[in-house]
């Protein structure tokens, strides 16, 4: 009955923030611009269809840093937008828990993103004329890639939670996610490993994102690397929330 | 009913809403005055559950605030101050969206979008997104996002503010139409809107509960409830003003000149004395020409202003 209710809220919740992003044309900017820089590093940089291989591995290799920028932008007006122009009032005090409306939130902009995402398959179409790439790694890198994705994303609804400005949110919801690709990027990894004892250096890499998507690139989707991505996704949620209930200043 | 006990909210340092109790019945429509920063909008949120209170309770048809917050918010309606909608969506997108929210779902849902819209005057505006409307447009459509589940209680915050007197005029009609079987808050600080709207008043001065009251009772406390106001034709007999000065019960008295002779205003010594018979025996054995006389029943203003500067020194320190 009550998880009825609550899904029903949900869903009346997501769908008009999913409306929300294609009655805005601030959506399809960023879709052109995640398709191009995309495109830009996969092409232009790894050289995909000069390298001779067959596989996406040059292709997913950039979504972290892709999604560095742009996924604080696409996040960073949930909360702080709805802050500044007080419906956050309005939402929070309908029949609504905090969780459901960050949920409902986090969804929408989870599915934007996996649109997003579903729109690189052009790529992935021509690689597998052009060659005979394992599929089972091509779908498996996606599913990673989308739950870096939710990962980046539950960063950038924390910190809109935290202020009505949206710039800010950006700039700390990039430094965090800056923190978190840094974590396992291995020249730092290294240069910590000079003075840190090893467990805080193995500790420091196995935080960051880049030794998770490491595998998953490759084409190894393992169970430890899809909870840790979950985890961090119901950590920063659950910050989200701790927020919101203590910041509910107009 | 709604029942609020001994309601506080300390930000930081400053205390914004202080100790306040008051509950509000069925069929009564509470003004909430104060001015500005006086901690209205503050005490509102805390009823709705948007803001924790540091300590004390508000009990809304018998859920607690805190306790029970979602069967509590289904049974109210809220417009929050500066009435937030979503501005890229239609009128007719938004209330059911707010609908869909409230467990609306098929026929029933577009049957509460429409009464709404009817009940606010909408109509003619339902297709168009709500950032092209005029503020007296958007207010509406925030007030029928309040009223569309046909909540028991209301509460507004300033929900005239902003708007023209046609448009005011409109807001408290639907206020009234709507209030019968409904408990409604309405904050404001208009006085007229008391007297036009509300059964009810309680007036909050930094933060804390200093009247709750009738506006007819709160204007008995005026120091002109009850003063005489005479007009006299060509001249006033000499001595009159001064012997009706002298008067027991009168405290003041002001001559003034007026277009048709003279105006005498007398004020009773206590509010509510009942000085006219007196005076008027005495103009008329002077034989003063009376041209008409009555007896002013106080002016809300005047105790709005008595009862909320009598700490000036505080409110002038106060806004942040
Ligand atoms: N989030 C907040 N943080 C700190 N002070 C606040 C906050 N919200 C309101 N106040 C202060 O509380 C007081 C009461 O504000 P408010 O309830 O908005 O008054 P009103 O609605 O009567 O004009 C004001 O002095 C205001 O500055
Ligand atoms: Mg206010």
């Amino acid at each position: 009955m009550r998880i009825q209710e609550s899904s029903n809220t949900v869903r009346a919740l997501l769908k008009r923030e999913l409306a929300g992003y294609f009655t805005s044309p601030v959506a399809y900017v960023f879709i052109v611009i995640f398709l191009m820089l995309i495109g830009f590093f996969t092409f232009y940089i790894s050289r995909l269809f000069e390298a001779g291989q067959a596989d996406l591995r040059g292709f997913f290799e950039w979504h972290p840093w892709v999604f560095l920028f742009l996924i604080p932008a696409a996040a960073m007006r949930l909360w702080a937008d709805e802050r500044r122009l007080g419906t956050m009032e309005l939402v929070l005090t309908l029949p609504v828990t905090t969780a459901e409306a960050i949920l409902a939130k986090f969804f929408a902009a989870w599915i934007f993103l996996g649109i997003c995402l579903a729109l690189t398959f052009p790529t992935v179409a021509t690689v597998s004329y052009l060659g005979d790439p394992d599929m089972g790694a091509v779908v498996c890198g996606y599913v990673g890639s989308f739950l870096m994705a939710g990962a980046f994303l539950s960063i950038g609804s924390m910190t809109s939670s935290m202020t009505r400005s949206q710039v800010i949110s950006f700039i700390l919801s990039v430094v965090i996610c800056l923190f978190f690709i840094l974590a396992g990027y291995p020249p730092v990894t290294e240069a910590v490993s000079g003075w840190a004892p090893s467990w805080l250096v193995g500790f420091i890499s196995r935080l960051g994102f880049l030794s998770h998507f490491a595998s998953i690139k490759r084409g190894v989707l393992d169970l430890r690397d899809i909870v840790y991505f979950l985890s961090v996704m119901i950590f920063m949620l659950s910050a989200n929330g701790v927020i919101l209930e203590n910041r509910r200043t107009a | 009913m709604i029942q609020v006990s001994q309601l506080t909210k300390r930000f930081d340092i400053r205390t914004a809403v202080d100790n306040v109790s008051f509950a509000v019945e069925k069929g009564e429509i509470l003004g909430f005055m104060g001015p500005n920063g006086a901690g209205k909008s503050t005490t509102m949120r805390m009823i709705t559950g948007y803001l924790p209170p540091s300590s004390g309770t508000a009990v809304i048809g018998g859920r607690d605030i805190a306790q029970d917050g979602l069967s509590a918010r289904k049974m109210i309606g809220y417009l929050p101050e500066n009435a937030p909608v979503y501005r890229e969506m239609t009128v007719q997108g938004f209330l059911g969206f707010i609908a869909e929210v409230r467990g609306f779902a098929g026929s029933r849902r577009r049957k509460a979008v429409s009464d709404a819209i009817e009940k606010c005057f909408l109509t003619e505006v339902g297709n168009q997104s709500i950032g092209t409307l005029s503020k007296g447009f958007k207010q509406r459509v925030c007030f029928a996002q309040c009223i569309l589940h046909d909540p028991p209680y209301l509460i507004l915050d300033e929900p005239t503010d902003g708007l023209d007197p046609n448009q005011k005029h409109e807001v408290r009609q639907m206020i009234r139409n709507m209030s019968a079987e409904k408990a409604v808050i309405l904050s404001t600080h208009i006085l007229d809107e008391v007297d036009a709207v509300c059964t009810r008043v309680i007036i909050i001065d930094d933060g804390k509960l200093v009247a709750d009251d009738t506006p007819d009772g709160l204007r008995k406390r005026s120091k002109t409830h009850g003063a005489v106001s005479m007009l006299v034709s060509e001249a006033l007999p000499e001595g009159l003003a001064e012997e009706i000065g002298r008067l027991a019960d009168v405290s003041e008295y002001q001559v003034s000149d007026d277009p048709a002779g003279f105006r005498l205003r007398a004020f009773p010594r206590q509010p509510g004395l009942p000085i006219a018979p007196q005076i008027l025996s005495l103009a008329s054995n002077r034989g003063a020409r009376i041209q008409s006389v009555f007896v002013e029943q106080g002016r809300l203003d005047e105790v709005f202003r008595a009862i909320t500067t009598s700490d000036a020194g505080d409110s002038s320190t106060r806004s942040v």
